[in-house]
């Protein structure tokens, strides 16, 4: 993991060498030769390194070329609202997924069963932002029933278009693998036991199935995360959600190194931070883990 | 003849495949008495373990009951409801299976699931339950039960695993206790421990048990009774000494055959290990006549032809063969 | 008794494989005779005049702001949608396939790089990798292909390297070192074959992720630009109209989701032929 964010913070390092290259900006090269000096450009690339990861530990992150504003202060006006965004996009996932998952693998080979799972793959089949602009469209233009963009004052109803939009592909992809977890756990010998002893099928279900199904559906959970942050890039763009992602856009296109490489920074942070939470959960899920010998 | 405990009568269990319907067991038929010893024997795929599970009620997709009759103790369980089943289960039969590893949830203490019991048919509470399972696991010799019972199955060994079952299935107190290859999984010398054990504890609290195994000594060694089973029908049915004494089946007299033997036999010189030429047959492609045939030394045309009906034999036994021996 | 026939392919398994593999078809076989189809060129014919017409008779799918007729926008789209998805998984199949065959393979320091280089991948979301790697190259094809093909090969890598280990005991791999084939010659000529079933099921559903990726980067401005019609970047143009046109966004997403919908399910069908033993089976 230590490797991971070393080797990261190495990747935006030489974004700054690169685009003092090709920076093709209208800035006259006066300017720019000014500005080569003030942010060091001219100096070694280990040296540079050094700084960048002296200046990262202790919390600068460097000025944005556009604004000139700290990084840093960009960047945390910015994490709350990405924050809910992603998380509340998650939950739906989860929330919908897999209970859809869940009663599919009950009654397998039902109307129930294949409609969901074509619901959860057409779900992975679509442009999530795709998906969000349509959303957008009917339920904020045409129906009127939810504002159409932006934060608003930070309630609910400006967070579930853009959480929905974001949460249908890995709520397509937990329905299917809780489908197929629980599936595999209802065949399993245990559970026939547990059938021996008498239990009822509801009680069997609940206490014995769910928890062993919920070890694959904690693994998808974290891996998914990973890909919500990328698809949250966009889906915050759409629905102009002042969160990290569209300021990584933004910066991205103007060419605002310091602010992209800030913004990568934080996303894997919380991407590493997430895995190392998932890590945790299992140890609390499976006892193998715990006394394993 | 006191009313038996266990009446299986002509048990047809049917396999459904997408293209096809099929009896992996026909015509099964047998009784256990109160507090016996029965075994069932036969190769792997002859429909023994599928047998136990219909007698349990828990015969799933795509094998379901295809008509015949189960009595317990006098009354006909085999159409019973989800209810009733689950009244059944665990309190007056009980099951112990082949494998403890995954027979287990891998997630739970055993001295929980072996509580469970308790507290699903006696209504005990959590606490009480607890101190019975650990008087359970005692009785099952498990050393140091007061700390067993917290481990998880994972921690403890085979021969462990599988105690902790045969706890779990004698924790009620059951009529009859069905063992379905309960030693295979484990190693020899822990084999014999396991079934003294089983003995040992079904004898003293009366109940009955249906032994199931490819093991023809050991199962003869344990029960009063053994029924041999072949291609999804019972070939044979005997008193254990009966049946290692005058085998009436071929099928049965290869079994023995191809036992090894330690003792005269082998000082006579190197004996091969004697064997029934062919292979078990596949659900899908059993022989016409008597499904022995093709791998009969006996056999003539009429075998080939039409299927043997059940020959009575004295003291309760019968085979099911034209030529009976 | 009956004698046993033979199964035919199982519902779920066969009918996936038909329904996606007939839209996958579609797909390519418009994208292949785009110029007989299309009514219009897609770029150039912009007359302003025709700007913002409903789906109707003469433009079947309508218009956009600049005039042009979606309808031939969306079937040349698909030549480029399809080129980068197929492009670019190729080279994703290529460097994972490669690397996962050789770190399997030969194992020691050079297999610890390639699974460390595997789980950095991973742990990047390969979205904002892509999006970092195009605002170095600069938007357009060329480096959207690029962009794509470089960040998206750890999959085919793990699977891949996975595969490799489990074969590698096996005796004609044995046999083949013995009769003194060189490494390479019995990574690619006796491995390779036994594993392409898994293999393949993951460059087509990759391919899908490729559609989707390419669709979100042009969509932000950063593939493909206008007015070369990929559907990604019709559906950004369409953004900015979704009151007063809303069929712009429509179709172009439409094209999208059919088309990565068809790649979805054909991959589903082929896992359950070519991989039985994937845990995502549907049975």
């Amino acid at each position: 993991m230590a490797l991971v964010f070393l080797l990261f913070s190495v990747l935006p390092g030489s974004f700054i060498s690169g685009m003092g290259e090709d920076g093709r900006t209208t800035i006259d090269p006066a300017v720019m030769e000014r500005m080569r000096k003030e942010m060091g450009l001219d100096d070694p690339l280990p040296q540079r390194f050094a700084q960048y990861l002296m200046h990262t530990v202790t919390g600068d992150l460097g000025k944005s070329f556009r604004t000139r504003e700290p990084v840093t202060t960009l960047i945390g006006q910015r994490v709350w609202p990405s924050l809910k965004l992603v998380f509340a996009a998650m939950s739906f996932a989860i929330l919908v997924g897999v209970t859809l998952g869940f009663l599919a693998a009950l009654r397998p080979g039902s109307l129930v069963d294949t409609v969901s799972m074509v619901f959860a793959i057409s779900g992975l089949s679509l442009s999530q932002f795709w998906f969000g602009l349509m959303l957008m469209y009917l339920f904020a233009l045409k129906l009127q029933w939810l504002p159409s963009f932006g934060y608003g004052d930070g309630g609910l109803t400006h967070l579930i278009l853009p959480a929905i939009a974001l949460g249908v592909g890995p709520m397509a992809l937990l329905a299917r693998t809780t489908r197929a977890a629980v599936l595999d756990v209802l065949n399993a010998d245990f559970v026939r036991t547990a059938r021996s002893k008498g239990m009822s099928e509801r009680r069997v279900v609940t206490w014995h199935v769910l928890r062993n199904a919920l070890v694959l559906v904690v693994t998808i959970v974290g891996l998914q995360f990973g890909s919500l942050m990328g698809a949250a890039v966009v889906v915050e763009k759409l629905f102009a959600w002042p969160g990290v992602g569209s300021l990584l856009v933004d910066s991205v296109f103007q060419r605002d190194m310091p602010a992209v490489q800030g913004c990568i920074l934080m996303i894997v942070l919380f991407f590493l931070a997430i895995n190392t939470l998932v890590d945790i959960a299992y140890v609390v899920i499976d006892p193998r883990i715990r006394y394993g010998r | 003849m006191t009313a038996p405990l266990l009446k299986v009568d002509d048990l047809h269990i049917a396999l459904s495949t997408e293209s096809a319907t099929y009896n992996a067991v026909e015509k099964v038929s047998f009784e256990i008495g109160r507090g016996e010893a029965f075994g069932l024997v036969g190769e792997s795929g002859c429909g023994k373990s599928i047998t136990a599970l219909s007698v349990m009620g828990l015969l799933r997709r795509p094998l379901s009951l295809g008509g015949g009759k189960i009595v317990l103790d006098g009354e006909e369980i085999q159409d019973a409801s989800a209810a009733e089943w689950r009244r059944l289960r665990g309190k007056r039969i009980a099951m112990i299976f082949q494998e403890p590893m995954t027979a287990l949830n891998p997630l739970s203490p055993v001295g929980r699931q072996i509580a469970e019991m308790f507290v699903l048919h006696q209504g005990a509470g959590w606490t009480e339950a607890m101190d019975r399972a650990e008087d359970a696991l005692r009785q099952v010799q498990v050393p140091s039960p007061e700390r067993r019972i917290r481990d998880f199955p994972h921690q403890l060994s085979g021969g462990m695993r599988q105690r902790v079952m045969i706890a779990i299935a004698l924790a009620c107190g059951p009529e009859l206790l069905i063992a379905d290859e309960p030693t295979t999984a484990l190693d020899v010398t822990v084999q014999a421990e396991i079934i003294d054990l089983m003995a040992a504890l079904c004898a003293a609290k009366g109940t009955a048990i249906l032994m199931i195994s490819h093991d023809l000594g050991l199962v003869a060694n344990m029960c009063r009774r053994v029924a041999v089973m072949y291609a999804g029908r019972i070939v044979e049915q005997q008193a254990a000494d009966a049946i290692f004494a005058a085998p009436r089946h071929p099928y049965t007299q290869g079994l023995i055959n191809s036992l090894p033997r330690l003792g005269e036999r082998s000082r006579r010189g190197r004996q091969r290990l004697q064997e029934i030429s062919g292979v078990v047959p596949s659900i899908a492609g059993y022989p016409s006549g008597c499904r022995f045939n093709p791998r009969c030394a006996a056999v003539t045309e009429v075998c080939r032809e039409v299927s043997p009906e059940i020959t009575p034999l004295p003291a309760d036994g019968l085979v099911r063969c034209h030529h009976h021996g | 008794m009956r004698p046993l026939k033979l199964p035919r392919l199982k519902l779920s398994g066969g009918t996936s494989l038909w329904i996606g593999g007939g839209l996958v078809a579609l797909a390519i076989a418009v994208a292949i005779a785009a110029p007989l189809i299309a009514r219009t060129d897609p770029v150039m014919d912009a007359n302003l005049m025709n700007a913002e017409i409903p789906p109707g008779l003469d433009f079947p799918f309508g218009t956009d702001a600049q005039g042009r007729d979606i309808y031939s926008r969306i079937v040349y789209g698909a030549r480029i949608s399809l080129t980068v998805g197929v492009v670019s998984q190729i080279l994703n199949s290529l460097i994972g396939v490669t690397l996962g065959l050789t770190a399997g393979y030969w194992g020691g320091w050079w297999d610890d790089v390639v699974t460390g280089l595997t789980n950095l991948m991973l742990a990047i979301p390969s979205l904002i990798f892509a999006l970092a790697i195009m605002a170095i190259l600069g938007p357009g094809l060329v480096s959207l292909v690029i962009a794509l093909g470089l960040t998206a090969w750890s999959y085919s890598c793990r699977v891949a390297r996975a595969q490799v280990l489990s074969l590698k005991g096996q005796g004609y791999i044995q046999a083949a070192r013995i009769l003194g084939y060189g490494d390479l010659r019995i990574m690619f000529t006796q491995i390779l074959p036994n594993i392409l079933g898994p293999l393949i099921v993951i460059a087509t559903l990759g391919m899908g992720g490729a559609i989707l990726s390419e669709a979100a980067l042009s969509f932000l401005g950063l593939g493909i630009r206008p007015p070369f019609p990929s559907w990604g970047s019709m559906l950004s143009e369409a953004r900015d109209q979704i009151t007063t046109a809303p069929w712009l966004s429509v179709f172009p997403g439409l094209a999208i989701f059919f088309t990565v919908l068809g790649l979805n399910l054909m991959g589903d069908g082929l896992r359950d032929i070519l991989d039985p033993q994937s845990t995502t089976r549907r049975t």
